[in-house]
């Protein structure tokens, strides 16, 4: 079970510009290391993250295997409403992993 | 007068036989070599993921900012971030963000989408550089135009490839 850090302002002002920073715990493996006995280590990486915002898509990335282990991203948003910001990994080998947030909106 | 001529002649041949069978021994550990080692981005494989984000496009320089540490020890975890100088208005504003690299093992490191409603085109994030190298970022803004930057950066602590011991 993967850990996410979600930081997200509890308050903003409307049409403020909040940052957003997620972090989540995965190993990143790139698929192109081997093991002490030569095998090549399959690749295990998450390939996309996204941001919605009371159900509308803000923000999404393709990751690749550059990405550092633990996955650490940032990015911005309007504060348009009240209401709930969700994330959502998902990678190699069914890796599927939500979070969500809750803001107020003034 | 004539011997000679012929013994060249020989030796030519012979030498060519040589060359053709060091030629196809080179050639063979060359492929060997390829089995063996994971394929290296090069700059080559670089411009032609870029061109498969971009298409025939022009990319001009400027708008955005790619911030980046110039020496980094540890090629396993580097900063990273990218902000577009764009009103992020409806009418105006950065569709995608795009990172590429010139040596890894794949030339791709992120590709971000955005839209209006992300307020600033700002993104930051940590990616691992298997070796000193030339980063590029380029923006995709909502009229169709490429805006880019690059950094130059030192690594001496290599990612990607070191293997378990």
């Amino acid at each position: 079970m993967a850990r996410a850090l979600i930081n997200v302002p509890p308050k903003a002002k409307r049409g403020e510009v909040i940052e957003i920073k997620t972090l989540i715990s995965h190993i990143m493996e790139t698929g192109f290391r081997r093991d002490n006995v030569g095998k090549p280590i399959p690749r295990n990486i998450i390939t996309q993250f996204t941001c919605t915002y009371n159900g509308e898509e803000v923000f999404r990335a393709d990751l690749y295997p550059a990405i550092a282990a633990n996955p650490f991203i940032t990015f911005s948003t309007v504060a348009t409403e009240s209401g709930t910001i969700a994330f959502e990994w998902t990678g190699d080998n069914g890796f599927h992993e939500t979070g969500a947030a809750k803001i107020t909106v003034e | 007068m004539k011997i000679v001529e012929s013994s060249t002649m020989g030796h030519d041949r012979k030498g060519a036989t040589r060359r053709a069978l060091l030629y196809g021994g080179l050639a063979g550990l060359g492929a060997a070599l390829i089995k063996i080692e994971p394929a290296a981005a090069t700059p080559e494989t670089m411009q032609r993921a870029i061109r498969q984000v971009v298409g025939e496009a022009p990319i001009r320089r400027g708008k955005v900012a790619l911030d980046v540490p110039a020496l980094v020890e540890n090629g396993n975890s580097v900063a990273l971030t990218i902000e577009v100088a764009s009103p992020m208005t409806e009418r105006d504003y950065v569709k995608a963000i795009h990172v590429f690299n010139e040596k890894n093992p794949l030339p791709n490191v992120i590709s971000a989408h955005l839209g209006p409603r992300a307020g600033r085109a700002k993104i930051s994030t940590r990616f691992r550089l298997a070796d000193t190298q030339t980063i590029v970022a380029i923006a995709e803004l909502s009229d169709g135009t490429f805006w880019s930057a690059s950094a130059d950066v030192i690594v001496t602590l290599q990612a990607c490839l070191e293997n378990l011991d």
